[in-house]
């Protein structure tokens, strides 16, 4: 669960220092899906940086699982991110010359998990979301776009985390493979119950999500239930793409 | 991470760029290699020579006329021009050094020995029965030279092998028939096994004739080149040095040590004289070679620094999937070191190698020793671990959410 209160977060450039966070507070329950939603610049990355611990704010409280995390230090971060967090980037961020298989089973090689165990959960990581079988040992250079997100993911879950942040997750894919992607959200927050905190300055993307947290120059504008959900329209014939 | 991810991961990322990584390994695989190629060298001419100096017998002494100027410092000057060690010197050290094993005098100058039809110039030694004891020499058949040809005067030689084929050709039977020198006719009585060395002054290419018959029919006087003298055992050295020293300078009626007539030199002094100089061109072949290896420390630091910008993003990811600073430095600190174990692995093969080949093709004594090999392997890792520690601290000390944005 997150519950952060008055967050803020101010960039020091030297003399000029730029308040990019202004007061932020709101809870995510255990199971939600949630979009954070607002025009670039407007401060949703340096948010998710909070609330994924990689980074700390400059005051406020932040409650991770009822665990103050405002404060750690970086290793303590480091260990916050490997037990509860899963990460997905716009731009993927994967080893390119490394299979789709050491892919997903890197963030279990920092919780020392027995290498075995490690192939198990990697493919149970692999099929939620949603990469069929036969990619499973490509190079991940070998793979599209929407294939390569689906890694992405899939090392994301792969430790099991509480909650999973994906910063603009379609942003680098055409909108027939981003729709696979926000197709494979939706069923990890439906089958799974993972909490999925989706980023994105796309209205059209945050309607995937039940619920919206509007910002704008660091502050919420807006929090509200998402009225107009859609559903990710799939023909199965994209899966190949 | 545990040890065999940290290898894993290790050995994947140096295979991404195999050229890269090969040619960076080649530096510390160059600079090894020199390493044991060049101290094989010097530890070669060091045993070699330690051989060579083994081989003219055990816990020797050996007494030369002429003053001796420092510690183990053979003066050439005294040896052959002053004659101030007589028959009678030799004697004296026989009755009275008791720790001496055995004793034997000796006079040697280079002569013209000519059989039939041929002829050689080699060193002729006249000497006495004990001799081969002294000097470690053999005979391989025949007889060696008698007590009862040195009190009869006996015109008599034991030949070296090289002499043997100089005179008779190669391995022929040279006993009995005759040699001659400086216008004296020898009968050849036995010849000496091979020692190996060659050139000038070489144990095999020597004649051994009766002290005695040497000084009445090829030097005319009594006078002898050196006296060497083979202790017990090692420890008695000193003792019998001292005594030698002592027993001299009372005969020579000297009375200051220092300006003493002779020399007693002590094997192990050569020994030690030779080693040092031969651990000082050890040393300076070694320094030599490793300037290249630093040169291929620097080449490691390099690859490292460009590998940590370039995988600045991998870096970032890392950190965000948990990663700490300590995993990413031991990361980093493990390629390098890899590296250079690895480089330093195929380098003291190389190294092998071209002794191997150098001893082979320019009959050069090299001697791969344990210690340099392990020598070899403990800098080539320190090289990896200190011109990987800068990289390695570089990349563990990014900032992840600045190294996720690195374009
Ligand atoms: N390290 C930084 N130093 C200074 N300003 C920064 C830094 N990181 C982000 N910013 C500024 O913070 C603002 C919000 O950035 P960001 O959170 O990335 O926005 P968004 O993801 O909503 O597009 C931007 O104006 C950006 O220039
Ligand atoms: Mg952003």
């Amino acid at each position: 669960m997150i519950e952060c209160k008055n967050i803020t977060k101010t960039y020091k450039n030297g003399e000029t220092e730029t308040d990019v966070l202004k007061g932020i507070s709101f809870t995510i329950n255990d199971g939600e899906y949630v979009a954070i939603m607002g025009p670039s610049g407007s401060g949703k990355s340096t948010l998710m940086h909070i609330l994924g611990a990689l980074d700390s704010p400059t005051s406020g409280t932040y409650f991770l699982d009822g665990r103050d995390v405002s404060k750690l230090s970086d290793d303590e971060l480091a260990d916050v991110r490997k037990n509860k967090i899963g990460f997905v980037f716009q731009s993927f961020n994967l080893l390119s010359r490394a299979t789709v298989m050491r892919n997903v089973t890197l963030p279990l090689l920092y919780s020392e998990v027995p290498k075995q165990k490690r192939e198990m959960l990697a493919k149970d990581a692999l099929t939620s979301a949603g990469l069929e079988e036969g990619r499973w040992n490509h190079l991940s250079n070998q793979l599209s776009g929407g294939q390569m997100q689906r890694v992405a993911i899939a090392r994301a879950l792969v430790n099991n985390p509480s909650i999973i942040f994906a910063d603009e997750p379609t942003g680098n894919l055409d909108s027939k493979t981003g729709e696979i992607v926000l197709d494979t959200f939706q069923k990890l927050n439906e089958h799974h119950a993972h909490t999925i905190v989706l980023i994105t300055h796309e209205r059209y993307v945050a309607e995937h999500a039940d619920r919206i947290i509007h910002i704008q120059d660091g502050l919420i504008i807006e929090d509200k239930e998402n009225s107009a959900k859609r559903v990710a329209t799939l023909h199965h014939t994209h899966e190949t793409t | 991470m545990k040890l065999p991810d940290l290898l894993s991961e290790t050995y994947s990322s140096l295979t991404v760029n195999k050229v890269r990584t090969g040619l960076t390994m080649l530096g510390i695989v160059i600079g090894i290699g020199s390493v044991i190629a060049m101290v094989s060298i010097g530890q070669g001419a060091q045993s070699s020579i330690e051989s060579k100096i083994q081989s003219i017998g055990s816990n020797l002494l050996i007494v030369t006329p002429g003053a001796q100027r420092g510690p183990g410092v053979q003066i050439s000057e005294g040896r052959g021009t002053a004659q101030t060690l007589t028959q009678e010197d030799a004697d004296a050290i026989i009755k009275e050094v008791d720790l001496a094993k055995a004793v034997a005098p000796e006079i040697s100058r280079r002569y013209q020995v000519t059989a039939k039809g041929t002829n050689t110039n080699t060193q002729v030694v006249g000497t006495v029965a004990s001799y081969p004891t002294v000097r470690n020499v053999e005979v391989d058949s025949g007889t060696f030279i008698s007590d009862q040809n040195v009190k009869s005067l006996s015109r008599v030689a034991v030949i070296g092998p090289t002499t043997r084929d100089d005179l008779f050709g190669t391995d022929s039977d040279p006993i009995g028939q005759t040699i001659r020198i400086n216008k004296v006719d020898f009968k050849i009585i036995g010849v000496t096994k091979a020692k190996g060395g060659s050139g000038f002054g070489s144990q095999d290419d020597m004649v051994f004739v009766p002290l005695s018959t040497a000084q009445r029919y090829l030097a005319g006087d009594t006078y002898v080149t050196s006296i060497s003298i083979a202790a017990e055992d090692a420890n008695s050295m000193s003792a019998i040095q001292q005594q030698i020293t002592d027993i001299l300078l009372e005969r020579h009626n000297i009375k200051d040590p220092t300006k003493a007539d002779f020399s007693v030199i002590n094997q192990a002094d050569i020994v030690a004289t030779a080693s040092s100089v031969t651990g000082i061109f050890t040393i300076l072949l070694g320094a030599i070679a490793g300037i290249s290896l630093l040169v291929g420390g620097i080449g490691i630091m390099n690859m490292m620094l460009t590998t940590v910008t370039e995988r600045t993003r991998e870096i970032g990811l890392r950190k965000a999937i948990g990663a700490k600073k300590k995993d990413i430095s031991t990361q980093f600190l493990a390629e390098s070191i890899m590296l250079t174990f690895l480089g330093g692995l195929i380098g003291v093969l190389f190294g092998w190698f071209f002794a191997w080949l150098i001893s082979t093709f320019a009959s050069i004594t090299t001697t791969v020793s344990t210690t340099s090999v392990m020598l070899a392997f403990g800098v080539s890792a320190a090289i990896g671990i200190i011109f990987g520690y800068y990289p390695a601290r570089r990349a563990a000390k990014l900032n992840p959410i600045e190294a996720l944005r690195y374009e």
